[in-house]
């Protein structure tokens, strides 16, 4: 029972010491709150629509025009040039006006009334994966659809249309994409952002907190009072105040963040809530652990914030699990973030339920026993050390 | 004259005295030397493979004929598709799609074979997952080209069996074709998009952090005033003394990815490697400046300065345009991209070490760097005001 009420008051003197620290309020408050939707608005658009291009017709015919006004339809690229030559189009290009070239030869008509073969070319600014993506999906579309109509109209002269069909296009196809119908770029990299951003600010605000602790109370984590001197009490304290706080953000992750930008949302509430309890959970015993590190308040932005970017590329999410060397698998597994973001992705954005995600839940509560434990085992250590400076400071 | 050489000497003795400072702290060591190759060595190995091959995906071969399983084995041997599962149903693909086993399936209906004979146009459907973008994009073209194949053989087939050559049915079933040339990257190499500017950009991000980081320990340590008394009284020497130290450190680690990205891994640099080099430094300069500036305007609250440097920083890897552009964002948020050293970083490369045009096109984003160097000038009457009053805010 003791235990319990000493618990309640460390939770109560942490809780007390984060929220009247401006800069730990900054990152576990304001920066949870305001970096979501700031990422929601950079990525509005969820994908590249009218790419500008130039168009170069050195064909000048009905055939050419069509095609460009077909390119043009595309959602993808906008023809917003037509210059007479390449070396015009190319200066376009340099001046960033345009970010592709499609170049029509000159013999494209004479070709097809011989039955040749005739070639477009398509040059891509490399600057962006997406330009030449946008790019070459909307000439590959542009003349597939074209090749249907001058096949129809030479192959098969009198045929009834549903024989042109199907001789054309023996056999028809679907494409499906599942869980993110756009393709959108939000509602691919969010997921792994948010997660990124819970488990970034509590080891900024934890270790940021911890470091004040030590500048007040004579370089020792550890903060004045007899009930701080259980290392037991003091971690678990300490991950109440913080773990309870991050789960009303991650509640405003699901609810709000999701809604107003309309990410996929297929996952439970419930599913989405015991999930995030041991990502949080092992996300703040992490970063107490870590904290055991940082002598300066400021230190810890010197050492965590650069992390978000590798940690971004090793979850699995922007590049695919698949292709992570095996190497850099392990050291992820270090991190809740690479268990997290693929267990949100599959529950929020294809929905998953807990069974589904059985080896990444597994896996947090894992590294949330073992970071405990070190929580626990480091503070033990620096309260030995504080107890011994106090008694030689009475005992000289 | 004796004013010039008394500048220098007191520079000379704030560099002497910063690298001191940052030789006992091993922090401050291991992150400019340790991290940066650290970095290095992780995003190119992990995109070792330049685009990711063999990634596992699905079929649901419900026709099970010579024809479909023809289909099959093209598929498998397209780069970046590995058809390592057989799953009976869609449920059952769906439910290995779910766990996270494959990216993509590929569903043939029964009777498909049939049906393509009979000219009754049947039709197979793939399914990708686009909640992993790159993975899914990737397939996607394999699975295209793939359906398209599919019906030309058969088109070609009947071709041919009319009495036309092979070459004549490609050229009939196929009157125009498309031919990619992608400029600067012909091999779609992802690390060139990546690695390259990722490495540099988190070079800038350290130098963001650290340039308040610095200068606030004198704060901190309740050394500014003994500092400006050593620069001469005079501000703008105080800095200089304190950052350029650091500007030559990491430019060096800057020259150090570019020798490793341009000579030993052989990336595309139209421009040669001391004018990216060149860019790189320019970047660095900007963003100390920036850090400067904005420590000023703090008035030397070191941990307000550094948390506003670390936001803008890891705010710059999205807002840089490089892997989703700036002109899909945001019509505020384009506007906002200028104010990103990371960003210009990212457009210089692209006009020199990527395209290699002159220099002349990207005047902007060179006068926003200049911008950006002029920057703390405006902010140093606020620093002498914390020079002789401010204390440290914990």
């Amino acid at each position: 029972m003791n235990n319990l009420r000493n618990i309640l008051l460390i939770w109560w003197s942490d809780l007390r010491d984060m929220l009247r620290d401006q800069g730990v309020v900054l990152f576990v408050i304001a920066v949870p709150l305001a970096y979501p939707l700031l990422y929601a608005l950079i990525y509005d658009n969820e994908t590249t629509r009218d790419v500008p291009v130039a168009v170069v017709d050195y064909s000048q015919s009905q055939l050419s025009r069509q095609f460009i006004r077909m390119l043009d339809a595309t959602a993808d690229v906008a023809v917003v040039a037509r210059p007479a030559t390449m070396a015009e189009a190319e200066e376009l290009n340099r001046r960033s006006e345009v970010y592709g070239i499609v170049a029509i030869p000159q013999d494209l008509n004479e070709r097809i009334l011989k039955g040749e073969q005739a070639i477009i070319g398509v040059y891509s600014d490399m600057a962006g994966l997406l330009y030449y993506k946008a790019l070459l999906l909307a000439a590959t579309d542009a003349s597939l659809e074209l090749n249907k109509r001058l096949k129809i109209e030479r192959l098969i002269p009198g045929g009834t249309s549903q024989q042109q069909q199907i001789t054309t296009q023996p056999i028809d196809y679907d494409y499906v994409t599942l869980y993110n119908p756009q393709s959108g770029f939000a509602s691919f990299l969010m997921p792994a952002v948010l997660i990124l951003i819970l488990q970034q600010t509590l080891l900024l605000g934890i270790g940021m907190s911890n470091g004040g602790v030590r500048e007040r109370f004579g370089g020792f984590g550890i903060k004045s009072g007899h009930v701080f001197h259980n290392a037991f009490n003091a971690v678990i304290g300490k991950a109440l105040a913080y773990s309870g706080l991050y789960l009303i953000l991650a509640a405003y992750m699901f609810i709000v963040v999701t809604r107003i930008f309309t990410l996929p949302q297929l996952g439970d509430f419930g599913d989405y809530m015991l999930f995030m309890l041991p990502f949080l959970l092992a996300s703040t015993f992490m970063a107490i652990t870590l904290s055991t590190f940082i002598y300066r308040r400021e230190d810890c932005m010197l050492l965590f914030v650069f992390m978000s970017v590798p940690l971004l590329f090793i979850s699995g999410i922007s590049w695919p699990g698949a292709s992570v060397p095996e190497f850099w698998k392990w050291i992820g597994r270090i991190f809740p973030s690479t268990f997290a973001a693929n267990g949100y992705v599959r529950i929020n954005s294809m929905g998953a339920d807990l069974a589904d995600v059985r080896s990444e839940y597994i896996g947090l509560w894992i590294q949330t026993g073992i970071y405990f434990m070190t929580s626990v085992v480091l503070y033990r250590r620096e309260l030995r050390r504080k107890l011994k400076v106090a008694t030689k400071q009475i005992l000289p | 004259m004796t004013k010039k050489t008394s500048i220098l000497q007191r520079l000379l003795t704030l560099w002497r005295r910063e690298l001191k400072l940052f030789s006992r702290r091993p922090l401050m060591l291991a992150l400019l030397f340790v991290a940066p190759i650290i970095l290095i060595v992780f995003f190119t190995s992990l995109m070792q493979d330049g685009l990711p091959t063999n990634l596992p995906a699905g079929i649901i071969d419900e026709d099970d004929t010579q024809m479909t399983r023809q289909l099959v084995r093209t598929l498998d041997a397209m780069e970046n598709t590995d058809l390592r599962y057989r799953y009976a149903s869609f449920s059952e693909a769906r439910a290995a799609m779910q766990r996270g086993e494959i990216y993509a399936f590929l569903h043939i209906p029964a009777g498909t074979t049939e049906r393509a004979l009979a000219q009754r146009q049947p039709r197979i459907a793939f399914y990708t997952n686009e909640s992993y973008f790159v993975a899914g994009a990737l397939l996607m073209r394999d699975m295209r080209t793939l359906s398209e194949l599919a019906g030309m053989a058969i088109t070609r087939q009947t071709l041919t069996a009319r009495g036309m050559t092979d070459a004549d049915a490609m050229t009939a079933v196929r009157p125009i074709a498309i031919e990619a040339h992608p400029i600067g990257n012909p091999m779609l190499d992802y690390s060139v998009y990546l690695s390259n500017v990722v490495v540099p950009g988190c070079i800038l991000l350290f130098v963001l952090i650290f340039t308040p980081y610095t200068i606030g320990l004198e704060w901190k340590n309740g050394t500014q005033r003994d500092t400006y008394e050593l620069a001469g009284q005079s501000t703008l020497t105080m800095l200089a003394g304190k950052l350029l130290p650091q500007t030559v450190l990491f430019s060096l680690m800057m020259l150090l990815c570019d020798v490793i990205f341009y000579k030993i891994l052989e990336f595309p640099c139209q421009s040669g490697i001391m004018a990216i080099w060149g860019v790189g430094v320019l970047c660095i300069v900007a963003a100390q400046a920036f850090g400067t500036f904005i420590f000023g305007l703090m008035q030397g609250n070191m941990r307000m300065a550094m948390s506003v440097c670390s936001l803008w920083g890891v705010l710059s890897f999205s807002i840089s345009g490089l892997s989703f552009p700036v002109m899909a964002m945001h019509p505020m948020i384009q506007a906002f991209s200028w104010l990103f050293p990371l960003r210009h970083y990212y457009l210089l490369y692209v006009n020199q070490a990527l395209h290699g045009y002159s220099i002349a096109y990207a005047w902007p984003s060179v006068a926003s760097l200049i911008g950006f160097i002029l920057l703390p000038l405006i902010t140093l009457p606020l620093y002498r005001r914390a020079i002789l009053h401010a204390k440290y805010h914990s």
